[in-house]
């Protein structure tokens, strides 16, 4: 069988795979994004604190994948809980660090003016600081989804859903006729995936970040 | 456009500015012994032009933010149109108060129009309001509200951001504006149309606008009154441009106000305040032969030519006709230079001495000859203004001086009243 009849004779099965894998990403990334931002914005203004924050999720991403669902197994069991957790944290890094630097990097003059308009504390951060962080911001996220894109494959080691099915399926089979089609269709499917939401960040950025920064 | 906003907004257009008042008024950084300003007191009226200026790091920006607690002094008192303002929850404070720095600070995210809008949005004014608001702002700093309204502030030059920048500061209305070297990113040729029109802008609206520089000419041009400051914000002087450069308190001013006070002394006056005198003229209309016999018999040994509307355009002297054979359109030397009634004495010194004539002609407002003004009269005038000023100044000592006795003599008199009454 090549792997066009493989794909052809699979396509429902693969199709309902590559929707969880997709599902899985993006709800983590929502996860993931509310709490690096959150992060970011108790963490910025403090030199300490901020380096903490980066280095403490920069820690968590040198953790191995395979290891670290291996370790959630025991506490939070099989299937979901592991890959939600371990997608979350792994999407924090970038995120946070990017979140960090964009409030660091607002023009301390533009504060200094939004405080002189008489904006509180919280205006300040949604109406000027975050607006003018949003596009590194943005690209955490992005780099965060192409990350979690890969490693939600892992995530089927402790019977999680996604794509990674197809590909521990082939590769628990090597050497049977199908071994290849199914680490293939797998490994193609994540990288179709990680395009399309590619595509969609691109569009989130142009609805999303103000003419009038835009590069 | 401004006509709906004038009955939108009616009482916002009465209002004028209030006095501030520091008394007091200290800032201490935890961790250095010496404060970073060291109680001022100061009085600045309603609708006045105050200026700090000093050397960088005497902290007449530190004392500005103290205004509206973007510093929050240490110690003292200031009370903005009578009102305590020292322990106001400073973002209301912030809401009454207009804020305009340097290199505009602009929000790049938003419209020119939407940054405008903050204030008045934040203090909840309706939303027509707000927009027949931000249309007449434009106009008033003089850009075009139908084609800046939708830009955003990198499509705007330095100058032009920096009117927004005000703009947005005066939204509000409010009564008082503190301007933080607003145009010291700005090229030359650019802060000079600002500075003009902020002398416009204040005619119109009579805001108490306390204004920092360290540019002592921009200080003398837009000032009503300047305090000079010294290290720790001591005010080595607080006075009229006119006194600080005739008559400066000590050393230290005197070295701010740097060489050329009586040049800088220029800038003050007018020419419409000095004699503006008449001059022979003809016009390109005359006939020849009249010309002619004018320069033969006049008193002077030149003519002004003007041409078909009245405005100035030659320079003719004895002689010019005979070598350029009789053509009007060859003879003599073209006016190069003429300045306004509005101008002041050193823009028609700087005239003066370009000119070849050695004096310059008078314009009016469509560029009609009316006048003209010559080395004589501007020496003259600068001297009657130099003795003028140096009277003023002695005359202002003297009433201090009596002042000062009157005080002693009270206090001793309250003394001796007292003395009396215990007696009995």
């Amino acid at each position: 069988m090549n792997f066009w009849d493989y794909l052809s004779s699979r396509h429902e099965q693969l199709l309902a795979d590559a929707f969880q894998h997709a599902s899985a990403v993006f709800q983590c990334m929502v996860i993931a994004t509310l709490l690096g931002v959150l992060i970011g914005v108790v963490t910025y203004r403090s030199e300490w604190a901020g380096n903490l924050a980066t280095l403490t999720t920069s820690t968590i991403l040198t953790v191995p994948s395979l290891a670290l669902i291996g370790l959630l197994i025991p506490i939070v069991g099989l299937g979901v809980p592991p890959t939600v957790i371990a997608l979350t944290l792994y999407g924090l890094l970038p995120i946070v660090r990017n979140a960090i630097v964009g409030l660091r990097g607002v023009d301390p003059s533009l504060v200094d003016a939004a405080k002189g308009i008489g904006m509180s504390r919280t205006a300040r951060l949604f109406k000027v600081e975050l607006p003018l962080a949003w596009p590194p911001i943005l690209t955490g996220i992005r780099v965060s989804t192409q990350m979690l894109m890969g490693i939600a494959a892992i995530a089927a080691y402790a019977s999680g859903p996604g794509l990674g099915n197809e590909i521990f399926r082939g590769i628990g089979s090597l050497g049977s006729k199908n071994a290849l089609n199914q680490v293939l269709a797998g490994t193609l499917g994540i990288v179709v995936l990680a395009l399309l939401f590619d595509a969609a960040y691109v569009l989130v950025g142009r609805l999303t970040i103000s003419r009038g920064i835009r590069v | 456009m401004s006509e709906t906003t004038t009955t939108a907004a009616p009482s916002e257009k009465q209002t004028t500015g209030a006095t501030i008042e520091l008394e007091n008024l200290t800032k201490r950084y935890p961790g250095s012994s010496d404060p970073a300003v060291d109680s001022v007191n100061m009085e600045i009226k309603a609708g006045e032009l105050v200026i700090f200026v000093g050397p960088s790091g005497c902290g007449k920006s530190t004392t500005l933010k103290m205004i509206n607690r973007l510093i929050e002094p240490t110690g003292g008192r200031i009370r903005i149109g009578g009102e305590d303002v020292t322990d106001m929850d400073p973002v209301k404070l912030r809401r009454k108060v207009g804020y305009a720095i340097q290199s505009s600070g602009l929000f790049p995210h938003m419209t020119v129009a939407q940054n405008i809008a903050l204030v008045p949005k934040m203090i909840g004014w309706s939303k027509p309001k707000i927009k027949d608001r931000v249309e007449e702002m434009l106009d008033l700093v003089g850009l075009d509200p139908g084609e800046f309204h939708g830009r955003y502030p990198r499509q705007l030059s330095g100058g032009q951001q920096q009117r927004v920048g005000v703009a947005r500061a005066l939204a509000a209305d409010p009564p008082v504006l503190l301007m933080d070297e607003p145009f010291g990113a700005v090229d030359p040729i650019t802060r000079d149309h600002l500075q003009d029109e902020l002398i416009r802008l204040q005619h119109e609206l009579h805001k108490t606008i306390v204004f920092v520089t360290h540019d002592f000419d921009e200080a003398i041009k837009l000032g009503d009154r300047i305090a000079v400051l010294r290290e720790r914000s001591h005010i080595a002087q607080f006075d009229t441009p006119e006194a600080i450069l005739t008559n400066p308190a000590d050393d230290f001013v005197s070295g701010f106000v740097g060489a050329g006070a009586a040049l800088k002394r220029l800038n003050l006056t007018r020419v419409r305040d000095v004699e503006i005198r008449d001059y022979p003229t003809v016009t390109v209309d005359d006939p020849l032969q009249e010309i002619f016999n004018k320069l033969r018999d006049g008193t002077t040994n030149e003519l002004l030519l003007l041409d078909k509307r009245g405005r100035p355009y030659k320079w003719l002297r004895r002689g010019d006709l005979m070598r350029a054979r009789g053509s009007l359109a060859r003879a003599g030397a073209l006016v190069h230079d003429t300045v306004t009634r509005d101008a002041t004495l050193r823009d028609a010194l700087e005239a003066v001495l370009t000119e070849s004539a050695g004096r310059v002609a008078v314009t009016g407002r469509r560029g009609e000859y009316t006048g003209v003004v010559d080395m004589e009269t501007l020496m003259n005038s600068v001297h009657e203004l130099l003795e003028q000023d140096r009277l003023d100044a002695i005359e202002h000592q003297h009433d201090l001086q009596d002042q000062r006795a009157e005080q002693t003599h009270r206090a001793q008199e309250g003394e001796g009243a007292g003395f009396t009454e215990d007696a009995s």
